[in-house]
């Protein structure tokens, strides 16, 4: 349906600041790229774990900064300031609650991602290194979960850590250096939560960010592996079908006419 | 650009990584049951990995017969011109620029990462000044009976410091034809992974006070004490602190002590590997403070080679 001139100068006029933006810095266009790429025709709901990671993290991050606002990580302060924020501040049982099972949450999501690249065969040639970035972000998010496991400062937060410490120094040679470093002397003491603490928001998720971004760099730029089971035969795509795009031969070729008419 | 080679981008295939993660497999399986497990496998990883590489390295090492397609373009810039001719060594502005830029980035770099990593790393391995805690007249510790005694570290910190001894009076023995007070002092933390080991015994009456430097103590006697067992992963220990059960892997730590005016004062903390006898003729074998699951006698000591400071 051809559309009316009075509908396309509201588009032109509701698309003005887009255009703006995009003249001055090429974002739009960049977003575009990232959001409307090619992939697979026969790509499967089991590609979706990665995203559901990435949301998981982000619900981390962002209910993570907002408890910075209440909690106190000192050994005298920080159980009572757990307390304060699961009952007395406005609805900081549910951002808690979100972040302690959110927790959890981000961990299986994790693995489940790892299973389907697994079980894809995702992981080879040409995306080995996103393989290992992944690997890298799996430690850093199980590091997450072991610095922040200190943090309400109870009974089982203490003791399990004191365990987890103990025994990262019964590592050979570096071990002990590693718990020292990590208690922040020979034994756990008021420094070790502070600095439990700083490793959990800031340099642990700073990597984790920095890495996440590589990640899907890769991603974007090698393009999305179809399922196993993919009819369409692996390949680079045909200099007569276009080629290009600096993604040749990671990208399987379109669908022929006969497989269209299936 | 040659983008139309279809050719797999896979090595040719080979046997040796198959034996390479049978031997990795022993390996770890022989950390469990045996070392010639571990001798065994490691001997298959040095093997296979050895093979594995030399093969993958093969077409490294062997020279290359035919020209490097993509060589070619350069040297027909011009016909007839010497094949050398676009071989002039500079060290021009630019490249001297590039250096610049990357030594001082390096140098700002590093003024700014090392500082902030000794400021993290360091101090944890620094030589802390251990108080000497004084626990009162030693009249407090019935002769032959456990007194388990904690104190505050360190009361500006506060319950953090809280730590736990287990004290038993065993008597005056003749040291250099002088009557001296003997005591058995075993730190309550596990030699497993560090939980607190709780005594197997009748608790008696609590008593509490504060010393002259301030530390609070309090001190509670048990009855019948038949050993020390730990709740989170079972270790069971004798009265001496030795193993008896359960995981840990040498016996509860001990502090040296000193008797100070008729009180009794503890003094640094020593790791013991196995205690032989009972109360004061025991014999003990003494080391460095170690981190909880730190083998310190045995072959497994060699595991950790390097001393850590500040302990």
């Amino acid at each position: 349906m051809p559309k009316s001139a009075r509908r396309r100068q509201l588009e032109q006029a509701m698309l003005l600041p887009l255009d703006w933006i995009e003249e001055r810095t090429g974002l739009v266009g960049g977003v575009k790229y990232f959001l409307f790429r090619n992939v697979p025709h026969d790509v499967n709901w089991m590609q979706t774990l990665g995203a559901a990671t990435l949301t998981a993290f982000l619900v981390q991050a962002t209910t993570g900064v907002f408890l910075a606002m209440y909690y106190k990580p000192d050994p005298e302060n920080a159980y009572s300031s757990i307390q304060n924020i699961t009952h007395d501040v406005t609805l900081g049982w549910l951002v808690r609650g979100m972040h302690k099972w959110g927790a959890s949450v981000f961990i299986i999501l994790m693995f489940l991602h790892m299973f389907r690249v697994f079980l894809f065969g995702a992981y080879k040639y040409p995306r080995e290194l996103n393989w290992i970035v992944g690997v890298l972000l799996l430690v850093l998010g199980m590091l997450e979960g072991f610095t922040g496991y200190l943090l309400p400062w109870d009974q089982t937060a203490y003791w399990a850590t004191a365990v987890g410490i103990n025994l990262n120094a019964t590592g050979p040679f570096v071990g002990p250096f590693l718990g020292d470093f990590l208690q922040g002397g020979s034994q756990i003491g008021p420094d070790t939560i502070a600095r439990f603490y700083s490793l959990h928001m800031l340099l642990i998720p700073g990597g984790i960010i920095a890495l996440i971004g590589l990640h899907l760099y890769l991603v974007v730029r090698l393009g999305v592996t179809s399922p196993p089971w993919s009819k369409t035969a692996a390949g680079r795509l045909p200099e007569a079908a276009g080629g290009g795009g600096g993604q040749e031969g990671l990208i399987r070729a379109p669908r022929t006419e006969s497989e269209q008419a299936e | 650009m040659s983008s139309h080679d279809d050719k797999p981008h896979v090595p040719a295939p080979s046997l040796w990584p198959i034996g390479f993660a049978v031997g990795v497999v022993c390996l770890l399986v022989g950390f469990v049951v045996s070392w010639w497990g571990v001798a065994i496998g490691a001997g298959l990883v040095l093997l296979f990995g050895f093979l594995w590489a030399y093969d993958l390295t093969r077409g490294m090492r062997e020279p290359a017969h035919a020209p490097v397609p993509g060589t070619a373009t350069v040297e027909v810039a011009d016909e007839g011109a010497p094949a050398h001719a676009a071989e002039v060594p500079t060290y021009s502005r630019s490249v001297f620029l590039e250096l610049g830029t990357l030594g001082l980035g390096g140098v700002i770099t590093g003024l700014v990462t090392l500082p902030v990593l000794g400021f993290s790393v360091l101090p944890a391995f620094e030589h802390h000044k251990h108080e000497a805690v004084d626990l009162g007249p030693i009249t407090n510790f019935p002769q032959g009976e456990f007194v388990v005694s904690t104190y505050l570290e360190d009361p500006a910190q506060g319950e953090v410091t809280r730590r736990t001894a287990f004290i038993r009076n065993n008597g005056l023995v003749p040291v250099a034809a002088k009557q001296e007070p003997s005591f058995t002092i075993i730190y309550s933390r596990c030699a497993h992974l560090g939980c607190p080991v709780q005594p197997g015994g009748v608790l008696g009456k609590e008593k509490s006070f504060t010393n002259a430097e301030k530390h609070p103590v309090t001190l509670i006697p048990v009855a019948g004490l038949t050993g020390f067992g730990c709740p989170c992963h079972g270790g069971q220990y004798d009265t001496e602190g030795n193993r008896v059960a359960g995981p840990p892997v040498r016996s509860l730590d001990r502090y040296a002590y000193s008797v100070v005016n008729g009180n009794l004062v503890l003094g640094t903390l020593y790791s013991v590997g196995h205690v032989e006898g009972t109360g004061s003729s025991a014999k003990i074998r003494r080391f460095t403070s170690a981190s909880p699951g730190v083998h310190v006698d045995g072959w497994e000591r060699w595991l950790y080679p390097i001393p850590v400071p500040g302990r």
